[in-house]
């Protein structure tokens, strides 16, 4: 597809030579995850992750099919109907533990996903798209995960919807009439419980339908890698099959182990427990938390505390909220160096770790912590570095930093040269 | 006319070819379709006919003692009765304008007459959380009204917005006293 040395497809009987006439669809595979895909051939393990999650939505796609066979979206019924998928659908305990936590497994696959994205500068020319794409389909299973986590009808399912919904009667004038109009109500209830499985069903299917266009918008200029330089020969890659779809293959055997562990011997460590207590519409849960996924967001949105300007607290919060996602459109905007892996930029490399993660990790920490005391002014620290970090710095570093020597290729890079011990083989991390 | 003999993709005297109308005029009517297709399919989403129904609600006051408050419900959202204290209306009245983020007196927010009886919706107006105070030993927050746990609000006693990240006062529904202690919300 990508070079002009990839492997062309050739159908190995009568049948697939009929086949390939009539529809490609082999050829299309081949080409896209097969030996006809051709892959820098010094790839790490956090190149596994795009793969592990596609497998994380075709899990929650599975066990959503079959937990919607037994669960009924009405609130008189919906909490009991979880709690009788639990207790009496044959193996219904382990379908719902599945699709729980597969939930939290899918967001932990990728934000890694994302943070490999970020340091070794796959957002850059000319990988753009694939970014863009990316960022859509993070924002379609957000909203997906919030559906969801709706539907078992508990106290976090009732509050996390009423205060989510909340978000958009901060817009002014449209604002609560646009909620009730999400809602169909003006407090969440039947309605918006049955459109929110709804589309909790539908939009599993349209992130699968974005996916292929990210995959396809990725494999025009070929994958990332390591150092950040462009292949240049053939000897620069391997065919992605058998190389990659082993590699990826025991990567996912590490990741079933991972998910197992949790679904098998801590199911509920990610969950909150008030969600085991049905939806009470007249008391709100002392500390109402949304999932953890979500805590670094909700703690950007809970920094503002005084209105600014003309502009009032809360749609300050919500406007930073959704900035602090939509900021990500513009990163291969904003980030101007040529160089993309941050092996080789050592500003960029020491703002990643010891700027970026940390104030993320402390705002994830704030998120789930209350609104009082020294949380406040740490959470709005830690909010202010996240759109320094993106607005200011990254831009300002690709005009001061000096960029330490690349590799001439990519095979040099991996075998290292004659002369000289491998250079850049094993980049310093930091 | 000569004109009318003219093939459809050339110009006339006046410039304009009789095609460019004719596609202007069906992709116009074409957009017009859609947009009445999608009308039902917006407008199914906004509260249905049951929901609308439920929008009054009827109580009667006399049994709350001063210092006292009920919750009950209109539209499936909770709303606070209170019974003022003395102490409570004058704390309120108290209050400087200027030092109120959405400034109303306890008099716009009550009916004449009524002062004592405090009609709120117990919906924080921040992002939607019950408040907590409406019940005896429940946190009142620092101007003892109501507090949100939340993200922190607080509320004074004649419920406007004190402190914290709410923007607007607590909503006051519709409602009119139909005798002396019967209350008629919505
Ligand atoms: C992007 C993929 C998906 C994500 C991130 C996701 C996430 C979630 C979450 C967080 C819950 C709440 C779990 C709980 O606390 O009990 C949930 C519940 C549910 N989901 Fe999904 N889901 C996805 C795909 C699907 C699909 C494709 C279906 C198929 C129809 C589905 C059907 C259901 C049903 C019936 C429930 C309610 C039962 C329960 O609460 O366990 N989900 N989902
Ligand atoms: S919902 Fe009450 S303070 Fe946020």
């Amino acid at each position: 597809m990508s070079f002009p040395w990839a492997k062309e497809y050739q159908p190995q009987n009568g049948f697939m030579q009929w086949m390939d006439e009539r529809l490609p669809l082999p050829r299309l595979v081949y080409g896209a995850i097969g030996a006809g895909y051709p892959v820098p051939r010094n790839l790490n393990y956090f190149w596994n992750f795009g793969v592990l999650a596609g497998f994380a939505l075709m899990i929650q796609i599975i066990t959503g099919i079959v937990l919607a066979m037994n669960y009924a979206a009405n609130t008189a019924v919906a909490f009991n109907s979880v709690e009788y998928i639990m207790r009496d659908v044959n193996a219904g305990w382990l379908l719902r533990y599945l699709h729980m936590n597969g939930a939290s497994f899918f967001f932990i696959v990728v934000y890694i996903h994302i943070f490999r994205g970020l340091y070794y500068g796959s957002y850059k020319a000319p990988r753009e798209m694939v970014w863009l794409l990316g960022v859509v389909i993070f924002l379609l299973m957000m909203a997906t995960a919030f559906m969801g986590y709706v539907l078992p009808w508990g106290q976090m399912s009732f509050w996390g919807a009423q205060v989510i919904t909340g978000f958009f009667s901060a817009i002014p004038l449209v604002g609560e009439p646009l909620r009730e109009w999400l809602l169909g109500g003006f407090v969440p209830d039947n309605a918006a419980l049955n459109r929110f499985f709804s589309l909790h069903y539908l939009l599993p299917f349209v992130i699968a339908g974005v996916i292929i266009l990210h995959i396809w918008a990725l494999h025009i200029p070929g994958s990332n890698n390591p150092t950040g330089i462009d292949v240049k020969s053939e000897q620069d890659t391997v065919p992605f099959h058998p190389y990659y779809t082993s590699k990826d293959g025991f990567g996912l055997g590490v990741f079933l182990i991972a998910f197992c562990s949790v679904v098998f011997f801590a199911p509920n460590m990610l969950g909150h427990p008030d969600n085991y207590i049905p939806a009470n519409p007249l008391s709100t849960p002392a500390h109402i938390v949304p999932e953890w996924y979500f805590l670094p967001f909700y703690a950007i949105l809970k920094a503002f505390t005084y209105n600014f300007l003309w502009i009032d607290a809360k749609l300050w919060g919500v406007i930073a909220m959704f900035g602090s996602i939509a900021l990500l459109f513009f990163l291969p905007w904003l980030d101007k160096s040529p160089i993309r892996s941050a092996s080789y930029r050592p500003l960029y490399r020491k703002f990643f770790w010891f700027g970026l993660l940390p104030c993320i990790a402390v705002l994830g920490v704030v998120g789930a912590m209350p609104a009082e005391g020294l949380w406040v002014p740490l959470g709005q620290v830690a909010a202010l570095y996240y759109f320094a970090h993106f607005l200011i710095i990254i831009p300002m570093i690709s005009y001061f930093e000096k960029p330490e020597p690349l590799p001439m290729s990519i095979t040099e890079s991996v075998l290292g040269k004659a002369e000289t011990p491998a250079v850049g083989a094993t980049p310093a991390t930091a | 006319m000569a004109d009318e003999q003219r093939p459809l993709g050339e110009e006339g005297t006046d410039g304009v070819r009789r095609r460019d109308f004719i596609h202007i005029a069906a992709v116009s009517f074409a957009g017009v379709g859609a947009v009445a297709a999608v009308t039902p399919l917006v407008y199914q989403m906004a509260p249905a006919a049951d929901v609308l129904a439920l929008s009054t609600t009827e109580l009667d006051v006399a049994a709350i003692q001063p210092g006292q408050a009920i919750k009950t419900t209109w539209r499936k959202q909770p709303v606070f009765v209170r019974h003022l204290t003395a102490e409570e209306i004058a704390e309120a009245n108290d209050v400087p304008s200027a030092d109120l983020r959405d400034p109303q007196t306890l008099a716009e927010r009550t009916k004449p007459g009524k002062e004592a009886y405090l009609i709120t919706l117990g919906v924080c107006t921040h992002l939607g959380c019950v408040p907590l105070g409406a019940a005896e030993g429940e946190n009142k927050g620092e101007y003892g009204g109501y507090f949100c746990p939340c993200h922190g609000s607080h509320y004074d006693t004649a419920g406007r917005i004190r402190k914290g990240p709410a923007p607007t006062n607590l909503v006051v529904p519709p409602y009119e006293f139909t005798s002396d202690t019967a209350v008629l919300i919505g």
